[in-house]
This record gives structure tokens, sequence and C-alpha cells, in this order.
């Protein structure tokens, strides 16, 4: 690929914090630094709590960042950043107005005539397809037609990059497929109205697909940890042999998060404290018995593939599964361990006594929490207080989740009781019964 | 793509008009204009140029043929105060959005303006108001339409801040990023977005507003009574000379113009409102036979086409007027600043109370305090008694009528007229049944207080019972459970939140209507009843300034005191356990 020297965007060591609710602060993004040149197509590519998304808009220009640089053509960037238009998940239409309406709300704010406007909104409808629906509504159109909009209308700006936050995540499995191809299309054919695309996504395919290069975000806090090169000439075949090897090459990558990327080295040990992945134990459980079935091993990209999920979606369970000493991930591959084989044939009470035994010997923090029960076992310990020292280490919202997962896993094992009118934790009942009174 | 062929659809019309054709349509729609027009211009001209010195009082006749020129005054009264409550609803709403630290001043001030009895202001205003306009009438329409104004925009207000406040985030960052100007922002995102509540706060505040349409045309302040012709007024002269039959009159006539107003007003508002859901779900439209005739009728689209030009300029030009300079700078609030302007904020509030309790104290002492805070706990036990009363009563029936949708066809009209409908109206004819039988006013004027608020909790507990999903019926219905344990179990829980919804708009109904319930009379016969809106009213009555301050104060502290400590704890209990869904 040949990439012309222009820098159209640019990120120097930016960061980002927000302060937390027990004091101090939450690091999202740390030390980014990147960049988007002409004609290039860059996918950033992490799981969920790698800022990605927050990432795209500072760039953006619509958050500030707390410490470093943005720049766009070589200029600090202060506010939205003029030469970009975006995409979005949830596709950001206006109701109330029609298709052409939507379409020209960028121009009619830039003054343009009004016959130009028209001109212009019509020629971008007609590069996706939408020819003929012009004083449509949008809540008349099929999703997929929605985000053709989207697209349309960050066209009509002509941008210098287009950027585009998890596009086809709203979109069915199908419909997704078929505009990822048309947009991928119009990029091959040169007629693609912006310089530069940059897509966020945690979609592994899609990123392959799409991109020039791949930059990879680690979660907690957000960074980047390298960047894979894709250079498989276009349009790319997805069942072609290099295409495959780079999809499980990234699978890789992503389940490990200690594992090197590209050039850089692997990144350091983090000594913070232990983030529970957020799987269910119903979907952990699920998850098990369908690569028991499947033979004990089996390779990420079909996994995510043959159930429909996304990335984001099928790793949690993994993560879990691979915690709780239930499987091993390697190479792409997960492969069920004894435990897990004997978690997934068990029947209903074994299989509590199981995770139960895996919980405590694999995740320290639930037998510190229990040990703190055990102690009150009357009174129990109250969800403000486990928040309170979550919230040391997590968002509000990331706490809450924890506390969430810490629930639902010891509520599957057993180990504790919650009541959540009182929002209080208890032992299990049997277990203050064999408590000696007074004792 | 062939664009030359392709000329007609801009932001303003539809594609491919066909000609219109002038039609029967067209004759209904012109001549109502015409009507309405002409009842605007009479009745403004009444108003506005007609010029008293404030010694001679305008009276009121009560011949009954008068009352149709009595209701039209009152009701352009009542659309003023709602053009300004509207134009204050977007002023204050957008700065309370807008602003953080606005946010942090007005939302708590709305919230207390809220809660305060609007009626233990209007002799503050009346005389503001006669002073500002010395020697003509409009001090005094001018001091009712604030009567009028303080009941109706603090909710439509907070309606409007909440949808700014809940606009998708996704939407406000396209807006952001492709550098919608601001009147673009607000003509094609904010308003829009908060159409449908807007409309509905407006509908209900409307309602309200006849209540103190009728307290504020016959005021007696400051020893003077005044009068300003109209409905309310009528009623007022009616009960005075003790006219039954006027009484009957003014009654049927308010209840022809709340239809009237209902149909030509409020209707086609909501059906149009409804266009503007953010949920891109496509469902019905919504129907209604005034719209349809408007959209019929070619009158209006000829007119459109006049218009439109002129329009699309104007359109054109507020957005260039109003664009986002380019790179311009965002800024985080800086920390000093927000200390600073905190610290501002809480020595501004400490001086205001402390100025307010020294004047109290200096004008009627500690013991009259301890007094007017006896009388407001006897007036908060009549509003938890009725509360109590209205649930038991109106909450079996809520619940049937909203479990049948053919009872709810037919009865939901008609709450919606019992709630808007000015309970003050039908004052009279309580007292009257209070002198004849007897009654002792200290409980009869929680009938009156009844009278106006039992509506709401009415009306929002047929909604809940309607938002009960039909399969958790059904499955009540299949296991069998007995009609105690199904109340206990699925439709207490149900209605729960809608319950706290209309209780909390009943209570405060309640407050404010006991500065009119305890204090009722007929002809010369005045029914006088142990409470802080008697103590209140006869303050305001005689312009004792102390006593006003410290009544109002006092009222404002039990209702602002009730809401943090009952109402919204229930409230949050009902968001978090008993949501349905």
């Amino acid at each position: 690929m040949s990439e012309s020297n222009s820098i159209l965007l640019s990120a120097d060591r930016v960061a980002k914090t927000f302060p937390l609710p027990a004091g101090g602060v939450q690091t999202v993004l740390e030390d980014v630094t990147f960049q988007v040149a002409a004609g290039e197509v860059v996918a950033l590519l992490g799981r969920s709590g790698s800022g990605k998304s927050t990432l795209l808009r500072i760039l953006a220009g619509l958050i500030l960042p707390s410490n470093g640089n943005v720049l766009a053509n070589g200029m600090p960037l202060k506010g939205p950043n003029p030469g970009v238009a975006m995409v979005f998940q949830s596709f950001a239409l206006l109701p109330w107005l029609t298709v052409q309406e939507n379409a020209e709300l960028g121009l009619f704010a830039r003054g343009v005539a009004k016959e130009t406007c028209e001109k212009e909104a019509l020629h971008a409808l007609s590069m996706v397809g939408l020819e003929g629906f012009e004083g449509a509504y949008p809540k008349e159109l099929s999703g997929g037609m929605r985000q053709r909009v989207g697209f349309a209308r960050a066209f009509v700006m002509k941008p210098e990059v287009l950027m585009m936050d998890e596009p086809f995540s709203a979109l069915d499995v199908l419909t997704a497929e078929n505009l990822r191809g048309e947009i991928s299309d119009l990029w091959e054919r040169g007629v693609f109205p912006a310089k530069s695309i940059l897509v966020v996504t945690h979609n592994i395919e899609e990123a392959v697909l799409l991109a020039n290069r791949i930059v990879i975000l680690g979660a907690n806090p957000g960074c980047i940890r390298g960047e894979v090169r894709v250079d498989i000439p276009r349009p790319r075949d997805k069942k072609g042999p290099r295409f495959v090897a780079l999809v499980d090459y990234i699978y890789t990558v992503m389940t490990n998060p200690q594992a090197p990327v590209g050039e850089l080295p692997a990144a350091k040990t983090s000594e913070r404290f232990p983030m529970l992945p957020h799987a269910r134990s119903g979907g952990i459980s699920g998850l098990l018995e369908i690569i028991h079935a499947r033979g004990g091993r089996e390779d990420l990209p079909k996994l995510a593939e043959s159930l429909s999920l996304e990335v984001d979606d099928l790793l949690p369970a993994v993560d879990a599964s691979a915690l709780l000493g239930f499987a091993v991930v390697a190479h792409g591959d997960v492969m069920i361990t004894e435990a897990g084989r004997e978690f997934a044939t068990a029947g209903v009470h074994r299989s509590h006594e199981i995770f139960k035994e895996q919980v405590l010997k694999n995740v320290p923090f639930v037998s510190t929490v229990l040990e703190a029960i055990r102690q009150k076992k009357d009174s129990g310990i109250s969800k403000e207080f486990l928040l309170d020292i979550l919230d040391e280490h997590f968002s509000e919202s990331e706490a809450a989740r924890q506390f969430q997962t810490l629930v639902d896993w010891g509520r599957y094992a057993q180990l504790f009781e919650y009541n959540a009118d009182q929002e209080r934790l208890y032992p299990p009942e049997q277990e203050r019964e064999e408590e000696p009174v007074g004792g | 793509m062939s664009i030359k062929d392709w000329r007609s659809s801009s932001l303003f019309s539809p594609p491919a008009v066909k000609r219109p054709t002038v039609g029967l349509p067209d004759v209904a729609v012109g001549l109502g204009i015409l009507l309405l027009l002409y009842v605007v211009a009479k009745a403004g001209s009444q108003s506005l140029v007609q010029f008293n010195p404030p010694d001679v009082i305008p009276s009121v006749d009560l011949d009954p043929r008068n009352l149709p020129n009595y209701a039209a005054r009152s009701t352009l009264r009542m659309f003023v105060a709602l053009f300004f409550s509207t134009l204050f609803t977007f002023v204050y709403g957008y700065a309370a959005a807008r602003s953080k630290r606005a946010e942090r001043v007005l939302v708590p001030l709305l919230d207390i303006l809220q809660s305060v009895p609007v009626l233990g202001f209007l002799s503050v205003t009346v005389t503001a108001f006669i002073a500002l306009f010395r020697g003509s009438l409009l001090g005094l329409e001018a001091a009712s339409v604030f009567a009028i104004f303080t009941g109706q925009a603090w909710n439509m207000t907070f309606s409007f801040y909440q949808s700014l406040r809940s606009v998708p985030h996704e939407l406000d960052e396209m807006a952001g990023l492709y550098r919608l100007s601001a009147w673009e922002r607000f003509t094609r995102l904010e308003l829009p977005a908060s159409m449908i509540g807007l409309v509905w706060n407006g509908m209900m505040s409307f309602g309200g507003g006849w209540f103190f349409l009728a307290a504020s045309e016959a005021i007696s302040v400051l020893n003077r009574q005044y009068t300003l012709p109209g409905i309310g007024s009528y009623v007022a002269a009616a009960v005075e000379a003790k006219n039954l039959p006027a009484l009957a009159w003014a009654i049927a006539t308010m209840v022809i113009l709340i239809l009237l107003i209902d149909q030509f007003f409020w209707k086609p508002l909501v059906t149009v409102a409804d266009r503007y859901k953010l949920e891109l779900s496509a469902g019905e439209e919504r129907h209604f036979w005034l719209v349809d005739l408007w959209r019929s009728a070619a009158l209006p689209r000829y007119a459109e086409r006049l218009v439109q030009p002129a329009f699309r300029s104007v359109d054109r030009w507020m957005s260039r007027v109003t664009a986002v300079a380019a790179g311009k700078p965002q800024r985080e609030p800086s920390r000093a600043g927000d200390l600073a302007f905190n610290a501002a904020l809480i020595l501004i509030t400490g001086g205001l109370v402390v100025a307010a309790v020294r004047f109290v104290l200096a004008g009627v002492g500690l013991a009259e305090t301890g007094h007017a805070a006896l009388l407001g706990l006897a007036t908060a036990g009549r509003v938890v008694a009725l509360l109590i009363f209205s649930t038991v009563v109106w909450t079996p029936i809520g619940v049937a009528i909203g479990f049948s949708p053919k009872l709810a066809r037919i009865s939901q009209p008609i709450v919606q007229i019992l709630a808007s409908f000015p309970a003050n109206f039908l004052f009279p004819f309580a007292t009257l049944g209070f002198i004849k039988l007897g009654i002792d006013i200290n409980w009869g004027s929680m009938l009156l207080m009844a009278l106006g608020a039992q509506w709401y909790l009415l009306f929002n507990v047929i909604g809940g019972a309607q938002s009960i999903p039909a399969d958790l019926r059904e499955m009540a219905a299949s296991i069998g459970l007995k009609r105690v344990r199904e109340w206990k179990t699925l439709i207490g829980p149900g209605i729960f939140g809608s319950w706290v919804t209309g209780a909390v708009t009943a209570s405060g109904g309640a407050w404010n209507a006991s500065i009119v319930s305890e204090l009722v009379s007929w002809g010369n016969t005045t029914l006088r009843a142990k409470g802080l809106g008697a103590y209140i009213s006869e303050a305001t009555g005689k312009g004792d300034w102390p006593r006003i301050v410290l009544g109002v104060g006092l009222m404002s502290v039990f209702v602002v005191g009730l809401n943090r400590l009952v109402w919204r704890p229930l409230y949050d209990l009902a968001e978090r356990k008993y949501r349905l869904g």
C-alpha cells in the first residue's frame, strides 16, 4: 500500500481519566500515540473496556483528552473536528425528518445553497443505494437502510476522515455482511468520498476485511498493544488461507492480554486488582457444554461464527472459563480441561459443587468476601461495603458490574446468599443453622 | 443518477404536491379561522383598550347572556398565560440543561417553585402588577395571567428540561460533529424531541390553570376587593348574590369551554405531536377529525405555499446567525470557579433565609410561629386523610376501568374533563350544603380539597392498571389467585409506581387548594377551618405581610419536607423494585 506522508490526524501521548466515586481517578486511556494518514483504512480493535470509542471521540473532537495532544492536519484540535464525519452505532437519525432531510443536515449547517444541498444529498443517497427513498421517514426503513442513511449523511460532508463507531453491530448478521461488503467495495473502486477511514470494532473479521492497519487496544486501562498490517490484496476472500491465518492470529492475541503484538514487546503484567469477566454462570456452563460436545477443542473464530456471537459476547465466557480453570486458550483455540469436562457433564447438584471448588481455588477475592461474611454471620455484609472496595479500583458502573458478577457466581456456587431487598450478603442458610447459637 | 427531473422536495414541502382543489373542507376551515379571529379580537379589545382607574372596579353582570363574553375573556387570559409559560419553559429549561452551573441553581429552585402554594403569592403579585400598570385594567389582567402562569409553567419547564437531558447521546454527538447551528439544533433536534412531553404537560397544566383563573379574577387583597370581568369573577359575584341559577349557567359554560378547547386545541396538538416520537418503530398514525379536515383542505396548502419562501429564508438566516464558529474551544469548568460559585450560592441562600426569618420574628414573634406550625400540622392531617380516602375509593375503580378497554374508552374523556374542571366552581354548592346540613368546615374542607385533587390519583391508577401486561393477568387467573392474593402479588405492586406519581400530584394540588378550601363563604356567611390555608387566606385579605411570609414559608417547608421525606423514597422504591419490564 502506498501511503502518502500527509498525516490527517494524530494523537500524541493522549490519556483520558475520569474521577472515581471513591476519590482518585479511573484511567480509561493511557499514553496513546498513533496517526491516521491519507489513503488508509485503520481499524481500532479492542474488547469492551479498552476505551476504543473514547479514543474515537477524542480524535473527533467530541471529548477533550485529559493529557496529550490531538492534531488535525497539523493543527491542535479544539472543538468538533471539521474534517471528520461519523457513522454511529445507533444510526443517530432524526425520526421526524425524511431521509433526504437527514442527509442534508450537515450541509445546511454550513450554509450551502439549497440546490447544492439537494444535489449532494441525492448523489450520496444514490451511492448507498437509496434512490427513490428520499421522501421516506426513517421509521419506514429497515435497520440496514437506516444505517445507509447514516452513511449518506457522512458522505455528503466529503470528510477527510470518515469515522465509524461499530457501524454494523446493531444490524443482524446478514444485513451487516451485505452492507460491510458494499462499503468495502466503494473503497476498493476508489470512489469513496473520504480520504481515510477510521473504524472502531470488536469484530475481528470486520477489521481484517476492511483495514490496511489494525490497531489492537488493551483494556484496563486502554492502551495500544500493537499494530497488525493487513497486506492481503483486495477484494479479500474470507476463506483465503492468509485471511483465516490472520483472523486466528488476532484471536490468539486478544485472548492473551499479555502476549506481544507485532513488534511491540509484551505489556507488563500489572498488579492491578483482578477483574472478573462479565460472564454469568449459566453462560459459562453453556459454553463448556458446547465445547465438550464438539470434542473438547474448538477454533474461536469458528465458534463465534457458528454461534453468531460477537467477540464481546463470547470472550467474557471464554475468559471466565479460563480463569476458573475449566478451559485453556492457546493459538486462537479453546480447549476444555479435566475440571471443565467434569463440570460440563455433571448433574445439577454436582455442577454447583465443582463450580464452588474452582471459584475458591482460582478467585482469591471471593475467598476474602466469604471470610468477611462468615465473621458477621448474622448481620451479613452490605452491598455498599463491597462497592466501596470495588469503587477504589473501578468506575462506578464497572464496580456495579463486578458486584453483579460476584453475586451471580457466589449464588451459583452456593457460597453465600444475597438479599436484594436488604442489599446484604449472608452465609448460606444451612451454614447459619449449623453454627451454635451465640457462638 | 438523474437529478435533473428531480425538483420538489425541501425541508418544508412534501414531494410531488398535487394541485389542490377548493372544496367543502375549505369552507369549514375558512369559516372556523374567521370566527376564531373575531372572538380573539373582541375579547382582546375589551381588556387591552378599556382604561379604568383602579378605584372604579369593573362590575360583573349576572345575566347569563353575558357569559359567552366573559368566557372568551377568561379563555384569552388562559392562552396568554400559556404563551408566556411556553416562552419561560424554553428559556429556563434550556439554560438549566445547557449549563452545569445554572443547572445547580435552576433545578432545585424549580423544585421549590413547584411545591410552593402559588395562591399565597397572589397578594404579592396583584399589588405589584397594579403598581406597574397604574390607572389601567391591564395591571389586574397581568396579575391574573401571572397567577395562571405560575400554575402552568413549572410542570412544563420540568418536562422540557427532562426531554433535553434525555436526548440520546449519539444524536447529541451527531449535532456537535455535523456542526448544527444553534437554531438548527433547536428546531431539528431539541424541540421535536421534547414535543410530546411538552404537549401532554401543557394540556395537564392548562387544565390546572382554570383553578388559578377562578381564584385570581376576583380576589380581595390588602383590604380591597378586585374584580376582573371573566367567568371566575362571574362565579364569585353569583356566590355573593346567592344566585344559584347563575352558578349553574357558569358551570355549564365551563364544561362547554373545556370541551371546545380540548377538541379545537389540545386534541389536534396531541395528534400532530405524535409524529415526534424518538423511537424508530413504525406504529399506527393517530387520527383526529380536525387534523384530517385541515389536511384535506386546500386552503392551508395555498397559504403554506405563499409563506414558504419567507419561512425558508428566515430558517436560513437564523441558522447562519447562530452558526457554531469553527475551532471554538470547549472548556471544562474549572474547580476553583465551581467552588467560588457554590460559596456565593450558599451565602445568598443563607442570607435570604435569615432575612425572611428575622422579618417574620420581628412582625409576629415566636409564639405565633409555633401556632402557625400547629395549623400546618392540621392541614397536613387533612391532606393525608384525603389521600387515604381517595386511594381507598378510587384505586379499585381505577383498576376496574384500566382492566376493561371498553370502560376505559368511555371514562377516559370524562375523567380528563373532571381533572381540568376548576373545583372552586363547585365550592359554593358544597358550602351551601355544609351550612344547610351543619357540617363542620374542619371536616368539610377536606371534601373541598378532594374535589380537585383526587382525579390525579384516579387518572394515574387507570394508566398503571393498563400497563400491567395481559399475560401476567392471565397467569394470575390460570393459577387461580384469589382476589386478595391477586391484589397483593400483582395489582398492588403493578400500579404502585403510577399510584405514587398520582399521589404526589394530588398532595401538591391539595396543599394549594387548602388556601381556598379552608376559608369559604356563601353570601355573607363565612366558614373558617383551623388550618394553614385559612391562615394564609386571612393574612392575604388583610395585607398582613409578616403573616403572609410566615404562612407561605411554612407551607413550602411542609410540602418540600414531605416530598423529600415521603415521596422521594417511595418513588425510588417504585423505580427500583416495582417496575414492570
